[in-house]
């Protein structure tokens, strides 16, 4: 395997430029949207005292997942000595910091008092997860940002296992924390499960891992930088197994909760007579987001296909965003079972579904979660050597086999600047 | 010999029993509140020797009636919008209705400050606390709006202000933005009164259904009437020690 050159991008072009300006665009909605929603009070979102956590929880939620799932392609290579993820490494470190920062802007932007956010800081009660949370999400930006720097910086080359391998449990330990939110919550029945914590973890191997391959073809499209098959089929396996794993966890999880009777209400509101969340998990999670990938990944010809692969990591973001508002929303809407067996009522919407319909600022909001990640990336990538000139299976495969007549080698394409040669294999 | 010595025994008395009097008229009124109310002096802390709770019997409570929600909404300044999945409720009626037999009950739910309360557990910056008295209390200068105290309470007790506020009560501060639910009217309890909603449906309602008390005093009528009856718990299940108990269900 050659030595891998890192180059920054020229960041240039019209198309770069206008990327940022729609990006920035995207952004600064969000802020507006927080502006009218915090100025207003929540009573203009979606949002009610019965459904109390909404469409920018679902945003946050599925980033933050896919952060640490982001992070894998990285540990891939330092922790489980893939060589040929190697190069990867710095763009899945970036990659993962960015969507953690995204999900945490809408996060903290969707408090009731955002402006208290230094409390949240300074103020702890051990026993709650989303304290351990906070600890876990800082933390996992010094330590995954000490990681990203021994692999880009060469004198700490040697370093990079031992951050990698440190990396790989505090992201273990983060999903953990996510998934314990739910899994903790004692009073409602479509959580307080102990499934929760490894199933965030095994969704965040899948929505990461789609999230990175999509961001992937996009930067290497968009630079010219050549791109192999070899390490694209590769990881199009990898995430065929990860959305196998989380089609398993899903199962697990009902079948779980079908067995027990006392659940049968919520897994029937759920499964089928759940309008809205009967179909996003039917067509969203389950259709969209496993079965469908799965055919596109592994059928013999459109497994081959780039577009066809890119859709299938489309299709398992757009699948998990739809597991994420089943879990949190339909979680919610399935009414409390104070009084079992009674038929209730009261004017504050005891013993029905809670209703919910995400409102413009809240999309708005959770867009501009996604905005902030991609712009960090775009941003980075022009400013420090993320990613490397090539990616051609010729240069970065250790096992590569040359096909009879040579193809010229890959040279650095024109929109970057040679900066970094770095990591010999 | 010094001047005070020359002073007659008259006058000596005179001043002992001014300084008597002063201090009596000081110091009783204080005293004699606390000796009927029970109140507990404002310059102590909160101690656990007391746990309030509340009775409800629901045999008591009429259907229909929600007196107990007025006064709630009056004494602590609860205003509705006209839009009733966001206005805050601290205390609703509840029809059941049992689908075998057909039989209706109607009852009033609020917080059940329990003595393991879940909102507490989760709440990440303290703001969610409980008394060593028993209730259950939210900081409204350290709560930052998440909400996941409302997502862990089983008895769907608390509300989000969902819009600026006006025309607060003093007693009860709130919050735009942040997370509130029944007090127990502490301002009430801690100078010897008892909640607002248990007042009306002694006073206004006439129906006594409501008994607010001392669960650690075995000599309160709340304490006697659970000595005597079986009562239920809200999701007894869970083991969260609610402090609100029910009669009749």
């Amino acid at each position: 395997m050659k030595r891998i050159l890192f180059t920054q991008i020229q960041g240039n072009s019209t198309g770069y430029i206008a990327l940022l300006g729609w990006l920035g665009a995207f952004v600064a909605a969000a802020l507006g949207a927080v502006y009218f929603m915090e100025h207003n009070g929540h009573y203009v979102t979606g949002m009610n005292n019965q459904i109390v956590w909404g469409m920018p929880h679902v945003f946050a939620v599925f980033l933050i997942v896919a952060a640490s799932g982001a992070l894998n392609i990285a540990s891939i290579s330092s922790v489980f000595g893939r060589v040929m993820y190697k190069p990867l490494g710095r763009l899945s470190t970036l990659l993962s910091l960015a969507l953690l920062a995204g999900g945490l802007m809408v996060l903290v932007l969707d408090l009731g008092r955002p402006d208290r956010l230094d409390v949240a800081m300074m103020k702890y009660n051990f026993k709650s997860i989303f304290a351990w949370n906070i600890y876990l999400y800082t933390g996992f930006f010094a330590v995954v940002g000490v990681y990203m720097w021994m692999m880009m910086e060469r004198r700490m080359n040697r370093y990079t296992k031992i951050a990698g391998t440190v990396a790989f449990i505090w992201r273990l330990a983060l999903t953990t924390g996510t998934g314990s939110i739910f899994g903790f919550l004692v009073a409602r029945q479509a959580y307080d499960a102990a499934i929760m914590a490894p199933m965030f973890i095994i969704m965040s191997f899948s929505f990461g891992l789609a999230i990175f391959i999509l961001v992937l073809m996009a930067v290497s499209n968009g630079t010219g930088r050549p791109l192999g098959d070899v390490l694209i089929a590769k990881m199009k396996n990898l995430l065929g197994v990860f959305v196998a794993a989380v089609l398993y966890f899903a199962v697990v999880q009902h079948l779980t909760n079908l067995y027990a009777t006392e659940h049968h209400g919520v897994e029937a509101f759920i499964l089928s007579d759940g309008g809205i969340y009967t179909g996003l998990f039917w067509f969203g999670q389950i259709l969209i987001g496993g079965l469908l990938p799965l055919a596109l990944l592994y059928h013999p010809t459109t497994g081959k296909d780039r577009m066809m692969i890119a859709l299938a990591a489309a299709m398992v973001v757009i699948g998990g965003m739809a597991q994420v508002y089943v879990i949190i929303i339909g979680g919610q809407a399935y009414p409390l079972s104070i009084f079992p067996g009674y038929e209730v009522s009261s004017s504050f919407y005891d013993g029905i579904v809670g209703s919910y319909s995400p409102s413009l600022p809240e999309v708005v909001l959770g867009l501009g979660g996604v905005a902030t990640t991609l712009l960090i990336v775009a941003i980075a990538i022009k400013a420090l050597p993320f990613l490397p000139a090539t990616l051609a299976d010729a240069d970065i495969d250790p096992h590569y086999v040359e096909p009879e007549p040579e193809p010229e080698p890959e040279e650095a394409d024109s929109d970057d600047e040679g900066e970094e040669a770095a990591e010999a294999a | 010999m010094t001047k005070t010595d020359t002073q007659s025994p008259d006058r000596r008395r005179f001043l002992g029993n001014a300084a008597a009097l002063a201090a009596g008229i000081t110091i009783a009124p204080g005293v004699t509140l606390y000796g009927v109310a029970q109140a507990k002096p404002l310059d102590q802390p909160v101690s656990n020797s007391v746990r309030w709770g509340m009775l409800i019997d629901s045999n008591r409570c009429a259907d229909g009636c929600t007196d107990c929600v007025t006064a709630c909404n009056t004494e602590n300044g609860l205003q509705g919008h006209g839009r009733p999945a966001t206005d805050a409720q601290w205390i609703r009626k509840v029809n059941l209705r049992d689908p075998k037999t057909g039989a209706k009950k109607s009852l009033p739910v609020l917080c059940m400050h329990c003595s393991e309360p879940p909102c507490v557990d989760v709440c990440p910056t303290g703001a969610s606390f409980k008394r060593d008295d028993g209730i259950v209390l939210v900081d409204k200068h350290t709560c930052i709006g998440c909400r996941y105290c409302m997502m862990a309470c089983p008895y769907k007790a608390r509300s989000f202000v969902h819009e600026t506020l006006s025309e607060q009560t003093p007693q009860t501060p709130r919050g735009k933005g942040t997370v509130e639910s029944c007090t127990l009217c502490v301002h009430r309890v801690d100078a010897g009164g008892t909640p607002a909603c248990v007042e009306a449906c002694t006073e206004k309602a006439g129906r006594d259904a409501m008994v607010f008390g001392d669960l650690n005093d075995p000599a309160s009528e709340i304490s006697k009437k659970l000595a005597k009856h079986v009562t239920t718990r809200l999701r007894a299940d869970l083991g969260l020690e609610p402090g609100v108990h029910y009669s009749g269900i």
